[in-house]
């Protein structure tokens, strides 16, 4: 009989032939020798962790006692591999386009980046694997005890033994799975131990099926009929439990953190699933053909005392085959171990991505690349992680009393982790799923699950035999085995069907009532429709990312050796001389990807995109987009105001470069004609003034006549003389105002009396005498002055038959208007804005003086503080001489 | 028609026409085979049980165990044919979608 010794000198070599495998699989994938590492050889054989030592050694046992029900276990998952194009291509093609670590990290990135999800599901997936663990310990202490009864030499105990092999296999994890952090997210030693391990055990229960066919009951026929013997022989199965069990089966397939571990953060080619989904559920069936046969015989041979799930070990112990038992021993250990290796490294991965690293960034004020070692904070975080999960896995064997079947443990973890399911499908197909509904739908779920599977199986200390036979607070319709007053249903389907259907309905009212973020949203949709969306990862497309700060952090996440590595490396292959690659969107992208098998693709990312400065388009970056552009628009419609005002500035400027040309085009004119006038009285003066001197014997009348001839001509020079500085008095503001008191009539009366001395041609004057009477205050002489010049200009210038004058005034505003309106025609349009500049004459020719009347006259309004302009429309020529309130005066 | 035979420089487009539809019917039965599977597997629910009547009615568990075991081979060679043949069109035309990334 094998002593504890030689078992203990097995386990040890063995684990050691796995160190060495994955050490040189590593070594292999690092020279890049490593293609059929990644063939779908290895990825089916890799998912044979589903096949723990729960298949391993409870199969047989729960045949033993259930008959052929064992086999739902088996047919759920085959049922997903053969549908795979229809759930499991879609989940792996999301995994591998969001670079996805684990089913917390995929449920929160497809609810919109959401970390209290992944914590969420993450404490889900810890406490829900627990009773797993604890079955794995339960196994590999139940098999060293079969030996140990054996053993006479040494004392065992049970309890202590539970703590030494949970320690041992913590730090067989610890070595394992957090050897190296500087691996990129596909552990290729890992994967290719557990290829390994599936194989040995594999070869260790077909050994002991043909054995147990060939060897004890003489071929297929003999065992067939040995079967039906036997106490399982005919079939007996609760449907309820059959369908119930192969749904669970089926859902915790996908959702088994270490099962999503394998089959879609490791996997390397999508195209492996078609492999897969023939030759796994071929490895399922390979797995479980013999269990039945042992079972069978195991019950024939054995005592009715020995526990059928360690028929495995004990029907050939019994028979003497030592050699056989030992093979059987390592394929139940190497069960255990790689489902412990990958199940913790899968939980660990998500404590720390999920529940350390946040806690531990927002902890840190400064930016990743500041943020001294986060090497060693994931590292340690892992491997205290792992100690957690075990010391919980010894926590609940002890308070379950580890009597339980190893397939009871075993569905209760299923029905834990199935909780998971309708957030799960419901983020790949629907994309009006949120947040909130997931959440509600989890916690629910999980509540159900906890206080009617859970702590029951706990036994009597955490829920009392009062509120198992009584319900929760006493209402009847929560006990835990009979909720809502349903009775009879087994515990197992009672939860299930409970939990799961609460779950999902809660999942979707809550989503249905409840509104998703734009991440969320955005995010939900590049999920559920993948296939239009997975042209690959989103690149980075940082070209303003500072090799060096990259270096520096890289260097406190893989260590100053690995990171040094790898940036020569990558300079090498962009063919650069110096040790720093330039930041291509392909080296930043194969960087983030290294990064995120150490610290999570949420935080690589976040980390790189802290010294990139963006990645490419994110829901954050389009809204700041929609600012700028809307930001734009403000600006350029700004832009359009100038330039309207622009133009509107370049058409006043026109306006007065037109005015201005045509000033100068006066100005030369009245030159010309201020010339002219100056030369018609001076000639006559000078004529007439020779001939008085040279001219002898003139009449004296003659004498007289030639005389006032020179006199009016002289007085006609004076007076253009005078007028041409009353204007330069006047413009210049010099002028000085005679301010007096006086009615309006006695100032036009003087205007009229002045204007029309009686010769001349003969204007009529229409005036309203009433509304004459009001005195004005004012300089009234500048006033008549003013007058008398609308009123010669009417004479001179109305071209009707009967010229006639209309004098109007009125009072409007405070002001005083006096309008001069005459029934000619008027000014001509094209001449209305030049009557008041100087020089100005209508028509050169009617020339009765320099053309400065108007022009003087305006000037003297504006000293008064009045204006005068000219009236169109009027029927006949207009002038309206506005005058300020009564008396008031711009001050002098 | 257009596959009649006056046709010679068609004749080679209609045969891969008639080739992809073959596919995608094939494809149509490779999804189908889950339900085929779930059917199957749910059949055993309807045999008389070993409680309800006397022992010589109850299904044998060989019997049982054979058509189980029978199903779900078949079920694995189904998906086997569709995933080998899967492989060999993969080369040549990329099947919906599911070509390299």
């Amino acid at each position: 009989m094998a002593s504890l010794n030689l078992l203990l000198l097995v386990c040890f070599g063995y684990v050691a032939l796995l160190f060495g495998v994955a050490f040189a699989a590593d070594r292999m994938a690092a020279k890049g020798r490593s293609t059929w590492l990644r063939s779908p050889l290895v990825y089916t054989l890799s998912l044979s962790i589903y096949c723990t030592a729960w298949t391993f050694y409870g199969a047989v046992g729960y045949a033993a006692r259930s008959g052929l029900e064992f086999v739902t276990i088996y047919l759920g998952p085959t049922l997903v591999m053969v549908g795979w194009w229809w759930g499991l291509r879609k989940l792996v093609r999301i995994g591998r386009s969001q670079r996805i670590t684990s089913i917390a990290d995929l449920l929160s990135s497809r609810y919109g980046k959401s970390n209290v999800l992944a914590i969420g599901v993450t404490i889900l997936a810890v406490i829900g694997v627990t009773p797993y663990i604890s079955l794995q310990l339960q196994s590999i202490t139940l098999s060293f005890s079969i030996f140990a009864e054996a053993d006479p030499t040494r004392g065992y105990h049970e309890d202590s033994s539970v703590i030494w092999v949970a320690a041992g296999l913590a730090v067989f994890a610890i070595l394992f799975g957090t050897r190296n952090l500087d691996a990129n997210e596909r552990h290729h030693g890992v994967v290719m131990a557990i290829a390994l391990e599936a194989v040995v055990k594999l070869v260790a229960l077909l050994a002991v099926g043909i054995f147990v066919v060939w060897g004890l009951s003489g071929g297929v026929a003999g065992t067939l009929a040995r079967i039906d013997a036997s106490p399982i022989g005919h079939w007996r199965v609760d449907g309820g439990r059959w369908t119930a069990i192969t749904f669970l089966a089926a859902a915790a397939f996908v959702c088994l953190p270490r099962m999503f571990q394998v089959m879609v953060v490791e996997n390397d080619d999508e195209r492996h699933l078609r492999t897969a989904a023939w030759a796994f559920p071929f490895y399922l069936l390979l797995m479980s053909l013999f269990v039945v046969p042992i079972a069978a015989v195991g019950l024939d041979l054995m005592p009715a005392w020995e526990n059928p799930d360690l028929f495995v070990l004990t029907v050939p112990l019994s028979q003497g085959r030592e050699g056989l038992a030992m093979l059987s021993f390592i394929g139940g250990f190497s069960s255990a171990t790689s489902m412990v290796i990958v199940a913790a490294m899968a939980l660990s991965t998500m404590l720390s991505n999920h529940v350390v690293m946040p806690i531990w960034l927002s902890s840190r004020k400064q930016g990743a690349s500041q943020s001294g070692d986060v090497r060693k904070v994931v590292l340690l975080a892992r491997r205290v992680a792992i100690g957690g999960i075990m010391a919980l896995g010894v926590l609940y064997f002890q308070l379950s009393g580890g009597g339980a079947a190893l397939a009871a443990i075993g569905l209760i973890s299923f029905a834990g982790v199935a909780q998971i399911l309708p957030a799960l499908v419901g983020g790949l197909y629907w994309r009006g799923a949120t947040r909130t509904g997931a959440l509600a739908g989890l916690g629910i779920g999980f509540a159900i699950w906890l206080f009617s599977l859970l702590l029951p199986g706990l036994g009597n200390g955490l829920l009392s035999s009062k509120v198992m036979a009584e319900g929760l607070f006493g209402l009847g319709w929560l006990r835990p085995h009979a909720l809502f007053g349903i009775e009879g249903l087994d515990p197992i389907v009672h939860c299930v069907l409970w939990s799961l259907t609460l779950n999902t309905m809660v999942f979707c009212i809550v989503s249905l009532a409840s509104f998703p973020s734009p991440l969320e949203r955005l995010q939900g949709a590049q999920f559920v429709n993948i296939y239009d969306h997975s042209a690959g990862p989103r690149g980075w497309t940082g070209s303003v990312a500072q090799s060096e700060d990259l270096m520096v952090m890289t260097q406190r996440i893989l260590g100053a050796k690995d990171a040094r590595a790898l940036f020569q490396r990558e300079a090498a292959l962009q063919g650069g001389r110096g040790h720093l690659p330039e930041p291509t969107p392909a080296f930043l992208e194969r960087l983030e990807r290294q990064l995120a098998g150490s610290v999570g693709a949420a935080t690589a990312h976040a980390m790189i995109g802290q010294i990139v400065g963006g990645s490419s388009v994110s829901v954050q970056d389009l809204l700041a987009v929609a600012d700028e552009s809307a930001q734009m628009l403000e600006y350029s419609s700004k832009l359009e105001a100038q330039s309207a005002e622009l133009s509107r500035t370049a058409g006043k400027l026109r306006e007065a470069n037109e005015k201005l040309t045509q000033i100068s085009l006066q100005k030369d004119a009245f030159l010309s004609q201020v010339s002219h006038e100056l030369r018609t009285p001076m000639t006559s003066i000078r004529a007439f003034s020779e001939i008085l001197r040279d001219t002898e014997g003139l009449s004296q009348e003659e004498k007289r006549r030639y005389a006032a001839i020179i006199h009016d001509e002289a007085v006609r020079l004076t007076r253009l003389l005078n007028d041409l500085l009353d204007l330069s008095v006047l413009e210049s503001g010099q002028v000085s105002l005679n301010v007096s008191s006086g009615p309006l009539s006695q100032v036009l009366d003087h205007a009229v009396s002045s204007a029309l001395p009686g010769d001349g041609r003969a204007l009529t004057i229409h005036r309203n005498r009433e509304g004459e009477e009001m005195t004005l205050r004012s300089d009234l002489d500048r006033l008549a002055q003013v007058f008398i010049n609308l009123i010669a200009n009417a004479q001179k210038y109305c071209d009707a038959d009967k010229p006639e004058l209309r004098i109007e005034t009125r009072v409007e505003h405070d002001r005083l208007l006096v309008d001069f309106i005459d029934n000619g025609s008027g000014v001509p349009v094209d001449s209305q804005a030049l009557v008041f500049e100087k020089f100005a004459r209508v028509g050169a020719e009617k020339a009765g003086g320099a053309g400065l009347g108007l022009a003087i006259s305006r000037e003297i309004m504006e000293r008064l503080g009045g204006d005068i302009r000219y009236l169109p429309g009027q029927g006949g020529g207009a002038f309206r001489v506005v005058l300020p309130g009564r008396g008031k005066m711009a001050a002098e | 028609m257009s596959e009649g035979a006056g046709e010679p420089p068609g004749a080679k487009v209609v045969f891969l026409e008639r080739q992809s539809y073959r596919r995608r019917r094939l494809m149509d039965a490779a999804r189908l085979l889950p339900l085929l599977g779930a059917g199957l597997f749910l059949v055993p629910l309807l045999w008389p049980e070993a409680e309800g009547g006397p022992e010589g009615e109850a299904v044998t568990m060989s019997s049982a165990f054979l058509y189980v075991f029978g199903c779900w081979a078949a079920l694995i060679a189904a998906a086997a044919v569709f995933g080998l043949s899967a492989r060999h069109w993969g080369r040549s035309e990329g099947m919906g979608g599911q070509g390299r990334d």
